[in-house]
């Protein structure tokens, strides 16, 4: 039972991570109708970033204050300088595009900072406030992180002129043109957002599974898989997705791992996460594409 | 164009010749050279199929390199445990891949475009694993793959290793190639290409949208699966993290530097990645040693700029550029 | 008096396909303009083209300054308001964030709460319904929406293309006489496209006549309604 309580526990955590992932997926897809398949390097970037900015000095916090900020500032860039003008261009054009930012950074992180694998500091002491044996304080500390995160979009999006802006900019931005709202800024505001995110999960992420290039291929796997469940067009249910997939991830090991203690035939386990991710990524395509909470787009002839 | 057909048959018959004038030239036609230009025409292959698919049908691939892999293991598999010859490993790779094309073509019909790429981009993220399944570890050699034996030269020919795997997969590409510039001429070409550009027409026209998509995605499938397969030989070595993300990722950029939707583009992106992939090393070296900084440049690095500076400027690939060009001087002459 | 807006030799195309050859008319200040004429005859594109939302050629001048060519969002921050086809409300925000996004460009906030007090004598209708999500009101209602949002933009100019579109009469007559009270009560001219001709007639002082991307006759509403071919072609006697 402890063991079960553990696994939701962790569930709840990994979750956390591919909530943030799938949000900023989802905020990119719902203002631009594109999928950003180099959301999981960037990401990845950002928690070099921070580390290299840890390693010259600065505290954990100040560190994350700071990438955030510079990931927010890279995602403007980005948006504003390579894909605004491809605004017309036909949807292969910009998915090589994407992959193009997705070779770019993963390579570049391995140039700047090697390939070889680091540890990457927690900022939740290990003595501290862990629900002793159920739930580690890092974990804790990302599912707490991550909500405060996910707290503080909310309120912009449902309070602030700019984020009623941005959701008008994304719902219609042909009339929110005829408000006054300057729509290619929303966009990049949009990126920008979305990149800070995902430095956010980037940064929680690397302490669990180490620092190096390739951390967040699984990662992007089980975010698409999580924005997919809860519904692509709709940023809560990404959040919710995120949550559901990443106890169900840790369910199904769990599941695979007693049926191994009992009958000593190993199904599935730790080592089948990818699979059970494609899993759901291909059945929620194929039988649910709306997932749980979106809409479904009715394409005009 | 029939002005080309000749440029094609000479083409082919240098690519006869030039071997064989290895006791001419000892140094350029080494054994080494020939590898190299054997992996070119396997990635030439490669990319073909995913041409096939995405270039002439219009349906995203960010996945092809997972048929990559099941031909490659399809071909490691027939030689390691059942002794099959290797070059029987080309048509079972090819059947089987048809098969799981095919198969993956079912669900795909009901994806558009970016969710399409998805599940691709997911498939091809998820092979690794896939291969290193404990159940199939008795097939696949878990992760530490399989090791084969290089193909050896038949009837006692006066050849070396790497010159007969060369001639090999010479012969594979040319009956490859023929085949698709016939298909593609033919009605079905036709038809496949009308579904790429405008699939509702082509829907009301009565062609069968969802066959002709399920056959491409099985033969396109097929084709990049026996490039795995010959791979396979060439490599005498499969193992699952050799089949990654990134493998795909160097398909796509085949496809888009070549041409999409042009045969001599597929060859040229093969080329072009086999050449930039090998000397990533030596730019690496450049730049630590010459230049004196600290950076250990890779391939993906030149890829991925290259991706989004061919966007830009040349969306047609090399190949489309090359046909610009072409036209410009034929429409100067006449 | 100078014209609040210029109009002259409008050109406008949709992708290669040209849709106005050559539109020229010009709307006083304080007035109301009507442009009338048959299905794609270009009343809808030629407000389309003053706010920049096709490809334009020609000469476009609000209260003296050239506009053509200008974005969309800049030309909307000029005061101008543009009701659509079809209304245009965000579907998925409340009547209160619809309102409230008009007032984003704005600064004074005072000015904006007294704005939206103001909007609601006009729509009480609205004001009961502030917490409701834009898409569940009444094809009426939306319209109603859509023409406060455009109130709250505090324009010198408003265009409306077709609000009488799938509306019951008596809501349409509503309508019309509270755009009757905005123009004279709060000064805004307006720019109206219409398929229902008589009413438009009516409200307008002056009038404009389309035909296949040119205007074919134009005067003041009532020379215009007693015009012997307009009475035959739209007005149905």
């Amino acid at each position: 039972m402890e063991q079960l309580i553990q696994q939701i526990a962790s569930g709840l955590a990994n979750g956390a991570i591919y909530a943030c992932v799938a949000l900023a997926l989802v905020m990119i897809y719902v203002s631009t109708d594109h999928i950003n398949f180099a959301q999981g390097e960037m990401a990845m970037f950002s928690a070099y970033i921070s580390w290299q900015l840890m390693s010259w000095g600065m505290s954990f916090w100040v560190a994350f204050v700071l990438t955030v900020l510079i990931s927010f500032a890279m995602g403007v860039l980005i948006e504003r300088l390579i894909l605004r003008p491809l605004h017309n261009a036909p949807v292969l054009s910009i998915i090589v595009v994407f992959i193009g930012l997705l070779a770019i950074f993963n390579s570049m992180a391995g140039a700047f900072w090697s390939y070889l694998i680091k540890e990457f500091p927690s900022p939740f002491p290990k003595s501290s406030f862990g629900i002793g044996g159920v739930i580690g304080p890092h974990q804790l500390g990302v599912v707490v992180v991550t909500l405060i995160v996910l707290g503080m979009l909310f309120v912009f999006f449902r309070y602030t002129p700019l984020g009623l802006a941005m959701r008008a900019a994304a719902q219609n931005p042909q009339m929110a043109r005829l408000v006054g709202v300057r729509v290619d800024w929303m966009l990049a505001l949009g990126w920008g957002l979305a990149a800070s995110v995902g430095a956010v999960a980037g940064i929680m992420v690397a302490h669990i599974v180490y620092l190096e290039p390739n951390m967040m291929g699984g990662i992007l796997l089980y975010a698409f898989a999580s924005a997919l469940v809860g519904g692509i067009s709709n940023p809560a249910g990404a959040v919710a997705g995120g949550f559901i997939v990443g106890i169900l991830e840790n369910m199904v090991a769990y599941a695979g791992n007693q049926i191994e203690k009992a009958t000593g035939i190993y199904i599935i386990g730790n080592g089948e996460k990818l699979t059970v991710a494609l899993i759901i990524v291909i059945f929620v395509l194929t039988v649910k594409p709306a997932g749980l909470f979106g809409r479904v787009v009715v394409k005009r002839v | 164009m029939a002005g080309s057909r000749k440029w094609v048959l000479g083409l082919i018959a240098l690519a006869f010749l030039v071997p064989l004038l290895r006791p001419v030239f000892p140094d350029v036609v080494s054994d080494y050279r020939l590898f190299l230009v054997s992996t070119m025409i396997i990635a030439s292959i490669a990319v073909l199929g995913l041409n096939l698919l995405t270039g002439f049908n219009g349906q995203f691939s960010l996945g092809h390199g997972a048929f990559y892999a099941v031909g490659a293991y399809t071909a490691a598999i027939l030689m390691d445990k059942l002794n099959v010859p290797y070059w029987a490993t080309i048509p079972a790779a090819a059947i089987v891949c048809f098969i799981v094309g095919y198969l993956f073509g079912l669900p795909a019909l009901k994806l558009e475009g970016h969710y399409l790429a998805l599940a691709t981009f997911a498939l091809a993220l998820a092979v690794p694993q896939i291969l290193k399944y404990k159940w199939l570890e008795g097939l696949t050699g878990g992760v530490q793959g399989i090791v084969l034996m290089k193909p050896e030269v038949p009837f006692g020919l006066p050849l070396s290793e790497d010159q007969w795997l060369y001639y090999f997969c010479l012969v594979v590409m040319i009956v490859l190639f023929w085949g698709a510039a016939n298909m593609l001429n033919s009605r079905s070409g036709r038809a496949m290409m009308a579904i790429r550009d405008q699939y509702m027409a082509a829907d009301t026209m009565g062609i069968d949208t969802a066959l002709y998509k399920t056959v491409t995605f099985g033969i396109s499938a097929a084709y990049t699966g026996i490039a795995g397969a010959l791979s396979a030989c060439a490599i005498a070595f499969v193992a699952p993290d050799s089949f990654g993300i990134f493998l795909s990722i160097k398909f796509l950029i085949g496809l888009v530097v070549g041409g999409i939707g042009s045969l001599t583009g597929s060859v040229l992106g093969g080329i072009f990645y086999v050449l930039v992939d090998n000397s990533a090393q030596s730019l690496t070296q450049f730049i630590r040693n010459d230049l004196g900084l600290p950076f250990d440049l890779s391939a993906y690095t030149v890829f991925g700029v290259l991706l989004i500076a061919i966007i830009y400027l040349m969306p047609m690939g090399i190949a489309g550029g090359l046909f610009m060009v072409y036209r410009k001087l034929r429409g100067a002459r006449a | 008096m100078a014209a609040l807006l210029e109009v002259m030799g409008l050109k406008a195309f949709y992708g290669q396909t040209q849709s106005l050859y050559d539109v020229g008319f010009e709307i006083p200040t304080g007035g109301i303009t009507t442009l009338l004429g048959a299905n794609g005859a270009g009343k809808t594109t030629t407000l389309r083209a003053i706010c920049n939302m096709v490809r334009t050629d020609g000469t476009i001048r609000f209260d003296g300054k050239n506009i053509r060519g200008m974005a969309t969002e800049e030309i909307v921050r000029h005061r101008i308001a543009h009701v659509p086809e079809g209304r245009g409300t965000f579907t998925t925000l409340t009547v209160d964030e619809n309102l409230r996004i008009a007032a984003y460009t704005r600064k004074d906030k005072q000015a904006v709460k007294d704005e939206l007090e103001r909007v609601f004598t006009y729509f009480p209708r609205l004001k009961e319904r502030i917490q409701q999500q834009a898409g569940t009101l009444s094809g009426g209602e939306q319209q109603m929406l859509a023409i406060a949002r455009a109130l709250m933009l505090n324009p010198r100019l408003m265009l409306l293309d077709e609000p009488s579109f799938g509306l019951a009469p008596l809501i349409v007559l509503e309508i019309f006489r509270i755009l009757r009270r905005i123009n004279e009560e709060e000064k805004v001219s307006i720019l109206l496209v219409e398929q229902n001709a008589a009413l438009a007639l009516d409200l307008a002082t002056h009038a404009y006549v389309l035909e296949t991307g040119r205007v074919v006759m134009s005067g003041p509403s009532d020379v215009v309604k007693n015009d012997e071919n307009v009475r035959k072609s739209y007005l149905g006697y």
